[in-house]
């Protein structure tokens, strides 16, 4: 008999019921919120009288829409200077009062972008089911959670209910064997697995990532790589729980303690796939061959290595493959067959859910660290994902490597991932950015996106285009 | 939820892939703590030649001549025809909220992103995955005639073309039922409170730390 995968497990062990149509209720742990998909869902309790089933389930914090400038954000929600984001801040913490649920909000210092934030309190843990209303709660399956995000209305059933009407999904496994290069992230190896899968190609399948690369991955590498199952299609992505999980869990303010502790992480051991579970589908790829990649298109699967050339649509077959080769280089405004490397961005985002912890942050400040970044740029910006990193960062002087390069030194949010507050791109400019989606407008109306790791971002904010960032570490 | 049974309506042709929910709805009018008022917004940066804020009068904007919704031949469709991959992108549910205010109650599509597909099911969109060459099929037909209409029967799961053609169309049994009732499912679910409360029961006892953390 085969034996059961991650996903198989957390399915099961939060089934409540199987329903006879295929539909199944499955118990929510975790539900975190944020200001963007919840008032309606607040409302609609209101309006049909209902009260949250398990208040204490629930955890709320503002990252989208708050402001990232600190003399705008040192005057807290009344401060924000958009009335139309003010409202929607405002609205979370009026509803976090009235419904009793826990909030940090604008003026905590451990406010941040939801999925940095609630890892890094211990908020979600593994084994949990995980959701929020937002497609990047995949980000938590990293530490072996099952993670994914849902739509408004699911928001409001998860309030009322603690469960979710669920379809199960098919098994994927993306293993990535050997090893990285030097220069070569976590960003690197997800935007390679979107190439070589495809921006559908994970649609109806829960992604679990292994192999010794993932072995060897930090958790915020972790993080990266299950934050972008959703560009790859799939609506979760998940890693198995080992020493690194557990080092990075124990001590976190949520985390249990002492005799609590031994318990979970007993638990929490048997989080992984059996060795002869069965995959739906299985995706190999050789670390040693894995380049930094850069995206030049509006998808995220319109991905390249720094070495490569943009495709010609001239030479392509396919009629539908080759409409969107040209929509997409007209709206970026780049040469067919050009390289990569003659790119130039007028701005850099370091930053968002995907590339905003620690580690980012260090590994941008290590490239730009004594230079200074080229004239041709407009802007540099430096997001840190949440208070508790921007002052672990600060006390390893890494905020003064970036404002010495010609830096912007952010306070916590969401920022130019997705432009809502003030942080955004001009019509036709390019942005370096360390987020996780390139559609057409996703920067500012009109931008156009490159999505890079953030030694790459660092690298081209000095250069003034796209570099190789392994010929720049000696 | 408004109830879907059949529908007979206009199609009007989304002629791209990957169109994703950034496409759908920009991300500048998730602002609204609203969950209606979004059609005029629907494919902002496609239907208009400016850029778009929440609250302003969109009926003296400029339009995009080239962008084919914005044709005469295509207004007061309510089925809409589209790519593989549709609805990529992010949860946001603002995205069904547009289609739905616009006035689209159905789409046709070779395949639809999850949370997508899952969504529109929320707010009375039926989302219709066929074959891509049948899609494709559809594609030239609607080009080829003004005012081609098409019927989409929920109950007997198919789609009838003016010359006649039928196909048939997949839709799992729980989603079919509760979008021909207009059922709220979050009534359905408390059904099964007791269910969930003996749930929860074990899990306590199974894994206490999920339950004194944050307070
Ligand atoms: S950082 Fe970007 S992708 Fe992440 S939650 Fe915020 S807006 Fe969404």
């Amino acid at each position: 008999m085969s034996g059961q995968t991650l996903y198989d497990k957390l399915w099961h062990s939060h089934l409540v019921s199987q329903r006879e149509d295929g539909s199944a209720l499955i118990y929510i742990d975790r539900h975190l919120i944020h200001e963007v998909t919840s008032p309606q869902a607040f409302e609609g309790l209101r309006l049909a009288g209902r009260n949250p089933w398990r208040r204490d389930a629930n955890l709320a914090v503002p990252d989208h829409n708050v402001p990232t400038e600190y003399a705008e954000r040192k005057g807290g929600v009344a401060a924000i200077a958009d009335p139309v984001s003010r409202l929607q801040v405002q609205t979370l913490d009026d509803n976090c009062r009235d419904f009793d649920i826990v909030e940090i909000d604008i003026n905590d210092v451990r406010q941040g972008i939801v999925h940095v934030v609630g890892p890094e309190l211990g908020a979600t843990l593994p084994g949990m089911t995980v959701v929020c209303g937002d497609s990047h709660t995949s980000t938590h399956g990293a530490l072996g959670a099952l993670a994914h995000g849902i739509g408004t209305s699911e928001v409001e059933h998860v309030l009322a209910t603690q469960c979710l009407i669920q379809q199960k999904m098919k098994n994927m496994l993306v293993r990535i064997d050997g090893r990285l290069p030097r220069g070569v992230s976590a960003k690197d190896v997800v935007l390679a697995v979107i190439g070589e899968i495809g921006t559908a190609g994970g649609s109806g399948y829960a992604i679990e990532f292994g192999g010794e690369v993932v072995r060897n991955m930090s958790m915020e590498g972790r993080m990266t790589l299950c934050n972008m199952s959703i560009e790859a299609g799939a609506r979760m992505g998940m890693v198995a729980v080992d020493d690194t999980t557990l080092e990075y869990v124990k001590g976190r303010p949520y985390a249990p303690r002492g005799a609590m502790w031994e318990q979970a992480e007993q638990a929490w051991r048997e989080l992984r796939s059996d060795d002869h579970a069965h995959f739906d589908r299985v995706v190999v790829l050789r670390g040693e061959q894995i380049k930094p990649q850069v995206t030049w298109g509006t998808s995220p699967e319109m991905v390249l290595p720094i070495d490569g050339h943009l495709p010609d649509p001239a030479r392509m077959d396919n009629a539908t493959q080759r409409a969107a080769v040209e929509r997409a280089l007209e709206y970026m405004g780049l040469q067919a067959g050009m390289p990569i490397t003659g790119i130039k961005p007028d701005r850099v985002f370091i930053g968002s859910c995907t590339n905003s912890r620690i580690e980012d942050l260090r590994s941008a400040a290590a490239v730009v660290k004594g230079k200074r970044v080229a004239q041709s740029l407009k802007q540099a910006l430096v997001v840190p994902g949440s208070g508790q990193v921007k002052k672990q960062a600060e006390e390893e002087g890494l905020d003064k490597v970036f404002i010495e390069a010609g830096m912007e030194w952010r306070e916590p949010g969401c920022s130019m991932c997705l432009a809502m507050n003030a942080d955004k791109l001009g019509p036709g400019e390019h942005c370096a950015s360390t987020s996780n989606r390139n559609f057409e407008g996703r920067q500012g109306f009109g931008g156009r996106t490159h999505l890079v790791s953030p030694a790459m971002a660092a690298a081209a904010a000095i250069a003034g285009h796209f570099v190789d960032v392994r010929d720049w570490e000696e | 939820m408004k109830s879907f049974i059949a529908e007979r309506g206009l199609v009007a042709p989304m002629d791209r892939a990957n169109v994703d929910t950034d496409l759908i709805i920009p991300k500048q009018f998730l602002k609204s703590i609203r969950r209606s008022g979004f059609g005029p917004h629907l494919f902002d940066d496609l239907r208009y030649l400016d850029e778009g804020y929440p609250g302003q009068d969109c009926s003296t904007r400029p339009l995009n001549p080239d962008f084919a919704l914005n044709a005469p031949r295509y207004q007061g469709a309510s089925i809409l025809l589209a790519r593989e991959n549709f609805g990529c992108g992010s949860s946001r549910e603002h995205a069904p909220w547009a289609l739905e205010d616009h006035g689209f109650r159905c789409i046709i599509a070779p395949s639809f992103a999850d949370i997508f597909y899952n969504n529109c099911f929320k707010n009375g969109i039926l989302p219709i995955a066929l074959d891509e060459h049948v899609v494709d099929t559809l594609f030239r037909e609607v080009y080829a005639t003004e005012g081609y209409e098409l019927t989409v029967d929920l109950e007997e799961q198919q789609v009838t073309t003016p010359s006649g053609d039928v196909y048939s169309f997949e839709v799992d049994e729980f989603r079919r039922h509760c979008l021909l009732k207009g059922l709220d499912d979050i009534g359905l679910t408390l059904q099964e409170a007791d269910a969930i409360r003996a749930y929860e029961q074990g899990l306590r006892q199974r894994s206490p730390w999920l339950f004194d953390a944050i307070n």
